[in-house]
C-alpha cells in the first residue's frame, strides 16, 4: 500500500471529448500518469494539445468521460458539483496566468476567501491569511485592492490565497505568462519553495525555461502523453 | 459546508460579503433597490391617507355607538283595521314598557322628547342671558346610545327619573352663553320656557365638525320631569334604540317594526307609517367604502412592488452574467453551488427588504410628518384625522415583499449555479 499512498494522482485512461455543434472534438485520448505526493510537474503541450483540459480535470474544475482519476486515494469519477467543490476546497490550491483575484476585495480577504468557504471565523481567518501574505513578502499589502499591485505582486498574492487551505497539490495554470523575466523567476523560486515544504506542484507552461525549474516535464501530444 | 455547521440567517460574515458586491457598484443598488422601495412607500402612504379618512369620519361620528337605532312616527299610507290611511299616531309611555317587556333583539329603550331646536326662537335664561338650545327630555340609558363627556358634575340618574327631578344637565356651549366665566354652573339655575331647573352637570361631545356645535348647545333633563313640565305627558317623540350586537341591524329593526305595527293597528306591510334610522347601516356603508379604498391602495401598491421585484430580478441577472468570472473563481475556491445560490439569494433577499424598509420608514415619516402639519393647524383636520397604518398591514406588506424577493432571487441563483467553474475562469 504504501506505493499507492505516495502516487498523490493517478491518472488511467483518462478521455473527454466536447462536442461543438455537430462535431465531436476528443481532446483526451485514453492519457495515463502517475504524480507522486511532493514532486513539481511540468505539464508542456503546444495549443489544442489538451493541456488545459488536462489541468481542469485535475483541478476539478471540469468532468472526464472515461477513464479512472484517483486524487490522494480517491476516485474522482462521477462527482456531483457539490462533493467537487469540497475536495478542491480540501485538497487542491490554484494558481492563474490571470491572477483571477476578485477585485473588490483587498489582498488579505481575497486570500482569506477559501478559508471563508471552510466557515472558518472571520478573526482566524484573517490571521491565517496575513500568515500567508507574510510568507510571500506582501504582509504590507493586506489592505489594498488588487488594481493596487503590480502583476508581480498580483501572483503572489494568488499564491497565498492557493496555499492558504494546506492543499495538497497546487495547479498553476502559466502563473508566469502574464509576467515579466525577472518577475517569472521570482515567482517560481517562490513555488519552488512552497513545493520544498512537501507540497505538490503541477506547472502547466508553454516556456520551456520554466519546465526546466521542474522536477520532470510531461509532454502532451494531441491528447496523449508524448513518451518519446 | 462543514458537517455540523448551522446554517445562521444573521451571520455577520456573509452581511458584510453582500455588502461589499452592492458598495461596488452603489448606484446601481440604489436604482434597483428604488423600486421596491417606492413600492412599499405608496402602500404606506395610501393605506395611512384612507385610515386618515375613516378616523376623520369616525371622529365626526363621535363614537356615537354603532348598534344604535332612532325611530318616530309618521303618517299611515295604508288602511288598515278600519283606519283610513293618512293616519297620525304617537307613541307613548305605554308603548316603551311593551317594548322594554316584548322586543328581544332591543337592549335599551330610550323614549326621548324634544323642546326648541335649530334656530329655534329663545327658550332659557339665566338672569339677564338667554338663548335658542335644543332641551331634551330623557332617560339615564341614553348617554351609552350618544355617549357625551361629563366635565363637571353628573349626567341623569334614574333618582331624577323617578322623582321628576327639576335638574338640568348643560353643555359646554350654553355654559358658555349663559355663564360668566368665575361662575361655578353646579347648583346654580336656569329658567327653561319659565320653569326653574337646577344645573347638576357640564358636558361636552366627542363629535367633531358641524355636529359637534349642535351638541355642545343642548340641555338633558329627566324624562318624566319634561313630560310634566312642558305638558308631553304620556307622549314620546321618538326612540333612541340600542340593539344586541349579536343581531344584525335590519333584522332587529324589522323586529321592533313589526311589534309596533300590530300593537298600533299599522298594516303590516306599510312602509311608510314609520321612520327609522340606524348607525350600523351608516357605519356598514361608510366600511365598505373604505374597505375599498384599501383594497385598492393594495393593489396598486402591490403592482408597485411587483414592478420593483421585477427589477431587482432584471439587475441581479445582469449582475450574475458580469460576475460570470468572480463566481467561478469562489467556484475554485471551494464554494459548492449551494453556497453561491444561498449567496444570491441572500443578496436579492437582502436588496428587497432594505429597500423595503427603507420605503416603510420614508411612508411612516410622511404620515408622521402630515399628522404634525394637521396638529400645528388647530388639532382637528376636519374629515381628515390621524393618517397611521397598523403595524399589522406594515408587516403583511413586508411579508409580501419578502416573498417577492425570493421569487426574484430564484432565477439569477440558478442561472449563478448554472456557471461552470471552468467557463467562469476562461471568461477573460
Amino acid at each position: 500500500m504504501d506505493w499507492y499512498l505516495r502516487e498523490v494522482i493517478i491518472l488511467n485512461n483518462i478521455g473527454k471529448s466536447y462536442v461543438t455543434g455537430s462535431q465531436k472534438l476528443q481532446v483526451l485520448k485514453g492519457l495515463t500518469c502517475n504524480i507522486k505526493e511532493g514532486e513539481m510537474v511540468a505539464i508542456m503541450g503546444s495549443s489544442g494539445s489538451g493541456k488545459s483540459t488536462l489541468l481542469n480535470i485535475l483541478g476539478l474544475l471540469d468532468s472526464f468521460d472515461s477513464g479512472e482519476y484517483i486524487l490522494s486515494g480517491e476516485s474522482m469519477a462521477g462527482l456531483n458539483e457539490r462533493a467537487a467543490a469540497k475536495f478542491r476546497s480540501k485538497l487542491l490550491g490554484f494558481v492563474f496566468q490571470s491572477f483571477n483575484l476578485i477585485g473588490f476585495k483587498t489582498a488579505l480577504e481575497n486570500v482569506a476567501l477559501p478559508l471563508y468557504y471552510q466557515s472558518i471565523p472571520r478573526k482566524k481567518r484573517n490571521i491565517i491569511a496575513l500568515d500567508y501574505l507574510k510568507k510571500v513578502g506582501l504582509e504590507d499589502w493586506a489592505s489594498h485592492l488588487p488594481n493596487q499591485m503590480s502583476g508581480g505582486q498580483k501572483q503572489r498574492v494568488a499564491i497565498a490565497r492557493a496555499l492558504v487551505a494546506k492543499p495538497k497539490v497546487i495547479l498553476a495554470d502559466e502563473p508566469t505568462g502574464a509576467l515579466d523575466s525577472v518577475t517569472s523567476s521570482d515567482v517560481m523560486k517562490l513555488l519552488r519553495e512552497i513545493n520544498a515544504d512537501g507540497i505538490t506542484m503541477i506547472i502547466v507552461t508553454h516556456e520551456h525555461d520554466i519546465a526546466a525549474l521542474c522536477d520532470r516535464t510531461i509532454h502532451l501530444v494531441d491528447g496523449l502523453i508524448d513518451l518519446s | 459546508m462543514k458537517k455540523g455547521s448551522k446554517i445562521n440567517l444573521f451571520d455577520l460574515d456573509r452581511v458584510l460579503e453582500i455588502l461589499q458586491v452592492f458598495l461596488t457598484n452603489p448606484f446601481r443598488t440604489f436604482l434597483s433597490g428604488l423600486g421596491v422601495g417606492w413600492g412599499l412607500f405608496m402602500i404606506v402612504v395610501t393605506v395611512g391617507a384612507s385610515n386618515g379618512l375613516e378616523n376623520g369620519v369616525a371622529s365626526e361620528m363621535g363614537g356615537r355607538v354603532k348598534n344604535s337605532m332612532f325611530l318616530w312616527s309618521r303618517m299611515t299610507s295604508m288602511p288598515y283595521k278600519g283606519f283610513k290611511r293618512g293616519r297620525r299616531f304617537e307613541f307613548n309611555n305605554s308603548d316603551t314598557e311593551f317594548l322594554r317587556e316584548n322586543a328581544t333583539s332591543i337592549k335599551l329603550v330610550a323614549p326621548r322628547n324634544q323642546l326648541g331646536g335649530h334656530r329655534g326662537s329663545n327658550n332659557v335664561t339665566r338672569g339677564t342671558k338667554s338663548g335658542a338650545f335644543n332641551v331634551y327630555g330623557d332617560v339615564p340609558g341614553y348617554i351609552e346610545i350618544d355617549p357625551v363627556k361629563i366635565l363637571s358634575g353628573r349626567y341623569l340618574n334614574q333618582g331624577d327619573i323617578d322623582n321628576e327631578r327639576k335638574i338640568a344637565v348643560i353643555g359646554k356651549r350654553v355654559l358658555e352663553l349663559l355663564y360668566d366665566n368665575d361662575i361655578e354652573p353646579i347648583g346654580s339655575s336656569i329658567q327653561i320656557q319659565g320653569v326653574i331647573f337646577s344645573v347638576v352637570g357640564v358636558y361636552s361631545t366627542y363629535k367633531t365638525g358641524e355636529d359637534a356645535e349642535e351638541d355642545n348647545q343642548s340641555i338633558f333633563i329627566p324624562y318624566t320631569t319634561f313630560g310634566k313640565s312642558f305638558h308631553t305627558n304620556n307622549e314620546v317623540g321618538w326612540y333612541s334604540l340600542l340593539m344586541d350586537e349579536n343581531v344584525h341591524a335590519d333584522t332587529s329593526a324589522a323586529e321592533v317594526m313589526s311589534l309596533l305595527k300590530q300593537r298600533k293597528s299599522v298594516h303590516p306591510d306599510d312602509k311608510r307609517a314609520m321612520g327609522s334610522w340606524s348607525m350600523a347601516s351608516e357605519f356598514e356603508e361608510v366600511e365598505s367604502l373604505f374597505a375599498a379604498f384599501r383594497l385598492i391602495s393594495f393593489i396598486f401598491g402591490g403592482l408597485a412592488l411587483l414592478a420593483g421585484a421585477i427589477g431587482i430580478m432584471n439587475i441581479m441577472l445582469i449582475t450574475v452574467r458580469e460576475r460570470t468570472k468572480e463566481l467561478g473563481i469562489r467556484r475554485a475556491m471551494g464554494a459548492t453551488p449551494l453556497t453561491v445560490m444561498r449567496q444570491i439569494m441572500s443578496e436579492t433577499i437582502f436588496l428587497t427588504t432594505l429597500s423595503g424598509l427603507i420605503g416603510v420608514s420614508f411612508g411612516v415619516a410622511s404620515l408622521e410628518g402630515v399628522n404634525h402639519l394637521l396638529e400645528s393647524m388647530g388639532g382637528s383636520g376636519g374629515s381628515f384625522q390621524n393618517p397611521e397604518i397598523s403595524l399589522y398591514t406594515v408587516l403583511i406588506a413586508l411579508g409580501v415583499m419578502l416573498v417577492m424577493g425570493v421569487i426574484a432571487g430564484i432565477l439569477p441563483a440558478v442561472r449563478a449555479i448554472a456557471i461552470r467553474p471552468v467557463e467562469a475562469i476562461r471568461t477573460e
